[in-house]
């Protein structure tokens, strides 16, 4: 456990330098989906008996998360890998694997939490009124786990950040805007809906939107969620070993 | 002590590293010296526990690198090619990452970061952000970032590759330096000069096999003390000799300008592989 705070030290202290870069960088997209969307748009609409803006912002902050998480571990450590080569840093250390992928996966979780506390707080300014229990960040914590293990695996694997950049645009984009966060999959044609479902995004926005909106459990989605991170992680523990 | 046996690397057909035998002993300053693409990086890379080899062993004071890769590490202190320090953190923050990586104790830490700083003259720059940092800082930074926790070896991978002749007699000297400290350092270069100044023994890399092996000394003598530049239009010629008399001699049925001097290492390397360490025929 200590190495791995000790690679969680470090992000920290790179965040504390660029504080202000990093909030302003992860809230302009959101920020604008909650104008354009809940602001402009959702103020006017009411959605199964709620605002529109109190049905976006959970999906919002699902996609938030996932897009500060993997962005944070996945373009930083691709980057620190192939370019900057700050990696090997950490690969010639006597570190275990295990606390090297745990270290960044939470380094990049860290980063997609502290985004998403701020777009909380914003959306509660626009006057959105969600319900935040424990199980809610729960929720929030295994979104961003997820996504910044995955973000790891594909950092570890890719050997470009052109293709980086590409493996965002077919995998990271298509989520963000399928997987209900704008409106509820169950829309779509029924194959359809059945390939988002499986995705793990879908899950996120299912598990935060019913938490916010006191509309039941989410257990499965939350399952799914866990599992996702599970797998994601161990993902990442092989393909650090195995890194070169 | 460095024990290499056998080693194999293969990129896909391409091989990297073919059949490498060689030991470095402790205490001492030994070179890989060859062109580009040679395998020299390659080999610090599997010794250093970043690579994993195709075939062959390799025992750092006595750990297998592929199994007892985490007491390897505590073994070695590795200063790479590239500049991979933290940029944006400043000099002490990148020995305190270090140092908490290899565990040392806060305390000891900050002591050993200030004597290291100092070591290596950055002591007043050690707040700075490394970005704003020369070529030459951004070296010596590397090179104490490595002795953060004691290493018995210490690896150097083109230690002073694309820095002004200054800065590099300037590292030469902090290289001797650590070796006085009884620290074992394998350094790999494709400067001659760099070679000859700083190793006690050299060996010549040459697609991916090792060509020759000794000192810089014992390596001249095997292909002649001297040599004879004559220029043939274009194209510059070598000849080497045993010695001075058997050079004048040659000269002195040359019609042309000729130029007569001591062999290098580069002479030796021509000799035996026929095309020059920066990669062109001879």
């Amino acid at each position: 456990m200590r190495d791995t705070y000790t690679i969680i030290w470090r992000e920290l202290l790179l965040l504390r330098k660029k504080l202000l870069r990093f909030f302003a960088s992860s809230l302009v997209s959101p920020l604008l989906f909650l104008t354009a969307f809940g602001w402009g748009l959702g103020r006017s609409i009411q959605f199964g008996g709620t605002s529109y803006l109190e049905f976006v912002v959970p999906g919002i902050l699902a996609m938030s998360a996932m897009n500060s998480s993997y962005n944070a571990t996945g373009m930083s450590l691709n980057i620190s890998r192939l370019y900057f080569k700050t990696l090997e840093e950490f690969l010639v250390a006597p570190i275990s694997t295990w606390s090297l992928t745990l270290g960044n996966v939470l380094g990049g979780c860290l980063r997609g939490l502290l985004s998403s506390v701020v777009i909380l707080v914003l959306a509660h300014l626009y006057g959105a009124c969600l319900h935040c229990d424990l199980w809610f960040f729960v929720a929030l914590f295994l979104t961003c786990f997820l996504f910044s293990a995955l973000g790891l695996v594909a950092a570890m694997v890719i050997n470009s950040h052109e293709d980086m950049a590409r493996f965002s645009t077919f995998v990271i984009l298509p989520m963000s805007f399928l997987c209900g966060t704008f409106f509820q999959v169950d829309r779509f044609p029924p194959v359809v809906a059945k390939i988002v479902q499986v995705l793990p995004l879908t899950h996120s926005a299912i598990s935060l939107r019913m938490i916010a909106l006191e509309a039941g459990f989410p257990l499965v989605s939350l399952l799914v969620l866990a599992a996702y991170a599970v797998f994601f992680f161990w993902l990442g523990y092989w393909v650090t070993l195995r890194v070169e | 002590m460095i024990e290499i046996r056998g080693l194999c690397k293969y990129y896909g057909s391409v091989k990297a590293i073919d059949g490498l035998d060689l030991t470095v002993k402790s205490g001492e300053i030994f070179g890989l010296l060859g062109p580009n693409g040679a395998g020299k990086t390659t080999t610090v890379r599997i010794l250093t526990t970043l690579s994993r080899p195709t075939a062959g062993k390799v025992f750092i004071n006595g750990f297998e690198v592929t199994r007892q890769a985490m007491q390897v590490k505590k073994e070695i202190g590795v200063v790479p090619q590239h500049f991979n320090l933290d940029l944006e953190l400043s000099a002490w923050e990148n020995l305190e990452l270090h140092g908490r990586l290899h565990k040392i104790p806060s305390k000891v830490r900050s002591k050993r970061i200030e004597e290291l700083l100092d070591f290596v003259e950055l002591g007043d720059r050690a707040h700075s952000p490394v970005e704003h940092f020369s070529g030459g800082m951004k070296r010596r930074l590397m090179i104490a970032r490595a002795l953060m926790h004691n290493p018995k070896i210490l690896f150097l991978d083109e230690p002073t590759v694309g820095l002004d002749p200054q800065v590099r007699r300037r590292l030469w000297d902090l290289i001797r330096n650590l070796n006085r400290r009884g620290i074992t350092i394998l350094l790999t270069t494709h400067y001659i000069e760099e070679a000859e100044i700083l190793c006690h023994r050299v060996g010549i890399l040459d697609r991916g096999r090792l060509i020759a092996l000794g000192t810089p000394e014992e390596l001249k003598a095997k292909v002649g003390r001297f040599v004879v530049e004559v220029r043939d239009g274009d194209e510059t010629k070598y000849r080497v000799f045993g010695d001075r008399d058997q050079a004048l001699r040659f000269a002195a049925t040359l019609a042309d300008d000729v130029v007569i001097r001591e062999s290098n290492l580069e002479d030796v390397f021509i000799e035996l592989t026929g095309h020059r360490v920066g990669g062109s025929d001879a």
